[in-house]
C-alpha cells in the first residue's frame, strides 16, 4: 500500500492548466509531511509530452487515449478510480474548475471516500489531513479532517501558488493501461471567447460593477466614470447573466482574467469565482456598503459608501482633476 | 418532453452569516434562505425549452425552510408542477440528496427517454460536491455541467459548456440526461409578487414522501468559522464627497490621474 497522494492532471487544448501546478505544490507539501509518494496521472492525447512537465511528482502515470480528452466526469472518474486502485493511494486531488467539475464527486460516490469541495488551505495534523474549505462565496471557512488522510479534495483555483508546483526535471513516466467504455457525450467544437467591442484584458483601468449596481440604467454611471478615467467597464457574473453587459466583459472563473493598473470594484462582494479573475490587478479599490464583504480582504483600498451615490460625484471629481 | 428542475435553498450571503452554537454549522435562525442562483437559471432554461419545443416542467425540491416560496414562484412563472419531497433532510449531503432525487425520478432506476433533468451546476454550500453528476451516475445517464445553452433535438441535445477565460465548448448529449445549468439563455424572468400570491391561492404543491437514502455524509465538519480579516483594505472613511476626494487622491498617488 503506497498510501500516497494522486493528482488528477488537468489540461486543455494540449496545455497543462495552472491548477495542476497549484495541486502539485500542495501535494508535494502534504506528501513530504506524511512521508508518502506523490503521483500525478495524465489521461488523454500526447500524454508523454504533458507528463514530462510534471517534475514535482515522484512519478507520472500516463493513460494515452485520445478519447479521454474532454471526456465526461463519469469517464474521467473511471480512469481515476482504476488508477487509485492500482496505486493504493489514499488521497486524491482534483481541480475545482469548470473542466474538472464532477470528477471528484463521482469518484466519491463510487468509492465512498469523503469528498471535500472548495479547498483553499490544507495541513497535516496527527497523520490526518485537515482541509479548509471556503464556503458561501468566501464568507465562511470550514475545517474538515480526513482520517488517515483518506479522501478526495477539490482544490480551489488560485488558492495555492502555481510556482510551488513547477519543477524542471524528468519525472518517472509510467504508461498505465486503463480500459474505459466510450463516452456517450461527444465533443463537437470549441467556441472562442468573443472579444467584443472592448478587450478588457488589455485595459489599464477597469471600472467593475457587480450586483450592487442594481439596474441596467446604472451601468451608464460606471461607463461615464470609466470614460473619465480612460478605461472600460467590466462586471461580475450576475450583471452579465442579467444581460446588462456582454459576455466579453465578464471577469472571473469562467470569464476573463484581467491585470489592470486599476480595478475599481463597485458593488461586488468578492466571491472566490470573481476574485480568481482580478486578483492580479495592481491596485484594487473596492466600494461596497457591507463592511464585511470579502472583497475588502484583498483590496488595497475600500470604502463602505453607496456605489450609486459615489459614482456621479467621483466622475465629476476625476474630470475636474484632469481638467 | 418532460423537464425536471431540481432546486435548493441556500443561505442568502447578503445577510450576515453567524456560526451556530455547535461551532460546526451556520446558525439556522440567522439564515435567510433563497433559491440558489443557478437554480433560478435552471428554471428559466426549462421554461424557455418548453416555449421552444413544448413539454411539461416539474420543479422538485427537498423539504426545507421557505422552499414553498420558491415553488410557488416557479408555478407563477409557468411551470406545470411543483413537488416537495417530504422528510428530514437537514443532515443530508449531496450524495444522499442525489439518491433521494433518483428514487423520486426513476423508482425503477430507468429515466424515460424524453426526460431532461436540469439543476444548478454548483451551489456555494455544496461541501460534499455537486448533486448533478452523482444523480446522473445513479440514473445511468450522461451529465454535462456548467451549461449556458441548450439546443434541443429529437434524441439528443447540443449543449454549450463554459471552460474559462470566455472559452466554451459544444457537446452533443443523448437523451435522457442530467444538465448542470450555469446560466439560462436569457436572464430569469421576473414575476410580480401579486402573481406569486395568486399562485399560492390557486395552485398546489404536491407533497411526496421522500425515500431516505443509503448514503450518509462521508465527512464531518470539525469547525466552521469566519475568515480573519487578513490583509484588510485600507478604508477610506467619510461622506460620499470625502470618499470621492480620497479615491481621487489614491488614483493620483498611483499616477492614474
Ligand atoms: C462554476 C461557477 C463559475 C462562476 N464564474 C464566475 C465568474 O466568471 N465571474 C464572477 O464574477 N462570478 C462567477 N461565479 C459566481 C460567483 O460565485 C458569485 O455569485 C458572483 O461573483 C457574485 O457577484 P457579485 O459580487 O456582483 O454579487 P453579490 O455576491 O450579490 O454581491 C453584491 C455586493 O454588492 C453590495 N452592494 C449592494 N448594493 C450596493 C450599493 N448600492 N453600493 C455598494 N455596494 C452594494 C453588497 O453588499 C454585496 O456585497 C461563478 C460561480 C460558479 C458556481
Amino acid at each position: 500500500m503506497s498510501q500516497g497522494i494522486l493528482i488528477w492532471t488537468e489540461h486543455l487544448r494540449g496545455q497543462i492548466s495552472e491548477i495542476t501546478f497549484e495541486m502539485l505544490g500542495l501535494g508535494r507539501q502534504l506528501a513530504d509531511a506524511l512521508k508518502v509518494p506523490l503521483t500525478a496521472a495524465v489521461a488523454g492525447a500526447n500524454v508523454t509530452a504533458l507528463g514530462s512537465q510534471l517534475g514535482m511528482a515522484d512519478k507520472v502515470l500516463l493513460v494515452e487515449n485520445p478519447a479521454l480528452t474532454l471526456a465526461t466526469a463519469a469517464t474521467q472518474a473511471s480512469v481515476l478510480q482504476e488508477l487509485l486502485h492500482q496505486e493504493q493511494a489514499a488521497l486524491v486531488l482534483v481541480g475545482g474548475t469548470n473542466v474538472s467539475l464532477g470528477v471528484g464527486t463521482v469518484l466519491a460516490a463510487r468509492t465512498r471516500l469523503p469528498y471535500i469541495n472548495f479547498c483553499k488551505a490544507a495541513r497535516v495534523e496527527d497523520g490526518a489531513v485537515v482541509a479548509t474549505s471556503q464556503l458561501f462565496g468566501g464568507k465562511v471557512l470550514a475545517d474538515t479532517r480526513l482520517a488517515e488522510h483518506r479522501g478526495i479534495i477539490s482544490v480551489y483555483p488560485g488558492a495555492f501558488p502555481a510556482e510551488a508546483g513547477r519543477r524542471a526535471g524528468s519525472p518517472q513516466l509510467i504508461p498505465a493501461a486503463v480500459e474505459v467504455a466510450p463516452s456517450p457525450v461527444k465533443f463537437v467544437q470549441f467556441i472562442e471567447p468573443e472579444t467584443g467591442d472592448v478587450d478588457i484584458t488589455k485595459q489599464d483601468v477597469l471600472v467593475a460593477v457587480g450586483r450592487g449596481i442594481q439596474s441596467q440604467d446604472n451601468v451608464a454611471l460606471a461607463e461615464e466614470l470609466a470614460a473619465a478615467l480612460g478605461g472600460a467597464v467590466c462586471a461580475s457574473r450576475p450583471v452579465i447573466d442579467q444581460g446588462w453587459l456582454p459576455l466579453s466583459r465578464q471577469v472571473g472563473k469562467s470569464g476573463m482574467t484581467v491585470k489592470p493598473r486599476l480595478y475599481l470594484a463597485l458593488g461586488i462582494s468578492g466571491a472566490p469565482e470573481h476574485w480568481e479573475g482580478m486578483q492580479g490587478s495592481r491596485l484594487i479599490v473596492a466600494v461596497n456598503t457591507d463592511p464585511k464583504a470579502p472583497i475588502f480582504d484583498g483590496a488595497h483600498y475600500g470604502a463602505t459608501v453607496d456605489a450609486l451615490d459615489l459614482l456621479p460625484v467621483l466622475t465629476e471629481k476625476v474630470k475636474a482633476r484632469k481638467g | 418532453m418532460k423537464y425536471y428542475v431540481l432546486i435548493k435553498m441556500v443561505p442568502d450571503t447578503v445577510e450576515e452569516l453567524i456560526i451556530g452554537a455547535d461551532g460546526k454549522s451556520l446558525d439556522t435562525d440567522a439564515v435567510r434562505p433563497k433559491l440558489a442562483d443557478s437554480d433560478e437559471h435552471a428554471i428559466e432554461e426549462a421554461l424557455l425549452l418548453k416555449e421552444k419545443i413544448g413539454g411539461d416542467v416539474a420543479v422538485v425540491a427537498l423539504e426545507s425552510p421557505e422552499v414553498e416560496d420558491a415553488l410557488f414562484t416557479a408555478l407563477a412563472k409557468g411551470v406545470n408542477q411543483a413537488v416537495k419531497l417530504t422528510g428530514d433532510w437537514s443532515q443530508l449531503g449531496s450524495l444522499g440528496a442525489a439518491q433521494v432525487f433518483a428514487q423520486y425520478l426513476a423508482p425503477d432506476g430507468q429515466l424515460s427517454a424524453d426526460t431532461m433533468v436540469l439543476l444548478r451546476s454548483q451551489a456555494y454550500d455544496d461541501l460534499e460536491g455537486e448533486i448533478g453528476p452523482c444523480l446522473a451516475e445513479k440514473l445511468g445517464v450522461p451529465f454535462v455541467g456548467v451549461v449556458t445553452r441548450i439546443v434541443p433535438g429529437a434524441q439528443e441535445v447540443k449543449v454549450t459548456k463554459e471552460f474559462a477565460g470566455g472559452l466554451r465548448g459544444e457537446f452533443v448529449v443523448p437523451l435522457p440526461c442530467v444538465l448542470g445549468i450555469q446560466s439560462a439563455e436569457k436572464p430569469p424572468r421576473y414575476v410580480p409578487i401579486a402573481k406569486v400570491r395568486a399562485a399560492q391561492k390557486t395552485a398546489k404543491i404536491e407533497e411526496v414522501e421522500g425515500v431516505a437514502p443509503e448514503a450518509q455524509r462521508a465527512y464531518e465538519v470539525e469547525r466552521m468559522y469566519l475568515p480573519e480579516a487578513a490583509g484588510r483594505a485600507q478604508m477610506l472613511e467619510g461622506s460620499v464627497e470625502e470618499v470621492a476626494d480620497k479615491v481621487v487622491e489614491v488614483l493620483a498617488q498611483n499616477s492614474l490621474l
